[in-house]
């Protein structure tokens, strides 16, 4: 372990997902066991094979004054206000704002925006093209956003690693901060896909459950009769600051931000390799750029999306490198996939395991799948030991992108 | 039918506040859009494609740009 290096602690958290508008609505939901997933009411949804979804539990244009609204594509809507939630949270840290970053990713980006623009294309033409239709679609117009909000001028970054994107702009927020560039990073992902193209496009890979008749029971991570994953929406934002920043101005340290790992599998565009082999490279980076050992590691949250290829190449992975002692959960049993937003909102909830040491159940498992011999915190959440412990957060992504982010107990 | 500079500036407040928030009381004749009400050039876009819809004139992009005031546009409206 490296001594003389940086350390990065968390500060703030920020979220509004299918369970709840902020974190304590969402981390109270889980707790609880509640589901996120509904039926769809659109009228496009008989064009689909997927009836269902966890759309986000407070819409965003409710929260945000029309004007603001009317600008912004709902990833960046759901970002900018899970960022505003991060940035109060942590106390409105004062910070030069050379010192400032961001890092916010998406998945797709604004593809509401790009879909919903064309049609007004072929219908009316360009010059009834809002003027903001660029800065919506951009994938990166969030970490815009953010970065004008609290005048961030260190950097602001988006990065784009599908289903990864969450906990890559995590990693990547800890290395600036690591690096010197910054003292303080808004960093995370936020997702805004619940369109039929999606939905149809996903299906179209046999990706998705179409388990219509129980939404609730469909997203099912590491159960035998699990069919696909569930589409979620949302955003899940931390403030992360230097420990010498963060102990001057005496804010409130929830977990330190420890270390990242990242890999790729160059295997296949979309599908799991089936070894694990990417995974665990990526968790033993994460353990080894945290200066942690294996045994430190009492809890995971798992990338789990409740895919056939994907759960149990997981829990082999996370079996072989880190061992069957963690308590590994799987939110998205309860919040759906929220794609580039997922590594937000899941660390967010990694963070709270730790400080709160609780790990949510993971829904909808009756019969666990064969393979799965690591242990999976079900029906009740679990207490995690005192002490001083760490807990990795697993995002995956198509394209063969793993990352791990490894948090300690602050 | 005529509009009053009274009707066009009821409208133009109306349209800024839909999408700037800036009250319609703050959109007087003698505001400037840029320096006084603080709006970008992209939301000048939009108003004038609102105000396009609302009154019936366009305003072409080489005519926009001279547009400076609350009463510029009022006056462009009405001619």
């Amino acid at each position: 372990m490296s001594t003389n290096r940086v350390r990065v602690v968390v500060t703030g958290l920020g979220a509004t997902t299918p369970l709840g508008g902020d974190v304590a609505s969402s981390w109270s939901a889980l707790l609880a066991g509640r589901s996120g997933v509904r039926n769809l009411t659109a009228d496009w949804v008989d064009l689909v094979p997927v009836r269902f979804a966890a759309e986000a539990a407070v819409d965003p244009s409710e929260v945000l004054p029309r004007p603001e609204a009317r600008r912004l594509d709902r990833a960046e809507q759901f970002a900018l206000i899970a960022a505003r939630q991060a940035w109060i949270d942590a106390g409105t840290p004062k910070v030069d704002s050379e010192r400032l970053g961001v890092v916010v990713g998406s998945g797709i980006g604004g593809i509401t925006t790009v879909l919903s623009a064309y049609d007004t294309f072929k219908e009316k033409g360009w010059s009834r093209l809002s003027p903001f239709t660029v800065p919506m679609l951009m994938p990166n117009g969030a970490a815009g956003w953010i970065g004008l909000e609290f005048g961030a001028t260190a950097g602001v970054h988006a990065t784009v690693s599908a289903c990864a994107t969450g906990a890559e702009s995590i990693g990547y927020g800890i290395e600036m901060i690591r690096s010197g560039r910054a003292d303080v990073v808004v960093a995370g992902g936020t997702e805004a896909a619940i369109h039929p193209l999606n939905v149809g496009s996903f299906a179209a890979m046999r990706a998705m459950s179409t388990r219509n008749d129980e939404p609730q029971r469909a997203s099912r991570p590491f159960d035998k009769n699990r069919d696909g994953f569930v589409l979620g929406e949302g955003s899940g934002i931390v403030v992360l600051e230097s420990e010498e920043h963060a102990k001057a101005r005496g804010a409130r340290i929830y977990a330190v931000a420890a270390g990242v790992g990242y890999s790729a599998d160059a295997h296949h565009i979309a599908q799991p390799e089936p070894t694990g082999a990417g995974i665990m490279l990526a968790m033993r980076r994460a353990l080894a750029n945290s200066g942690l050992a294996p045994e430190d590691v009492h809890h995971i949250n798992a990338h789990a999306t409740s895919t056939p290829a994907g759960d149990v190449v997981e829990a082999s992975a996370v079996q072989q490198v880190i061992g069957t002692h963690p308590l590994i959960t799987a939110t998205k049993s309860m919040t759906g996939h929220l794609l580039g937003g997922a590594g937000g909102i899941e660390s967010v909830f990694t963070i709270l395991s730790l400080g709160e040491r609780i790990v949510p159940a993971t829904v909808n498992i009756d019969d666990l799948d064969d393979g799965v011999e690591v242990d999976i915190v079900r029906d009740e959440p679990r207490k995690l030991p005192q002490g001083q412990i760490a807990a990795i957060n697993n995002s995956f992504g198509f394209g063969g992108h793993n990352v791990a982010v490894a948090f300690t107990t602050a | 039918m005529a509009l009053t500079e009274q009707d066009v500036l009821a409208g133009l407040g109306k349209i800024v506040n839909e999408i700037t928030g800036i009250p319609a009381s703050e959109v007087t004749p003698e505001k400037s859009f840029v320096d006084d009400l603080d709006i970008d050039s992209l939301s000048m876009v939009e108003i004038a494609v609102a105000a396009q819809d609302e009154f019936g004139v366009e305003i072409p992009d080489d005519q926009l740009k001279h547009l400076k005031t609350v009463k510029d546009v009022i006056g462009f409206i009405q001619n």
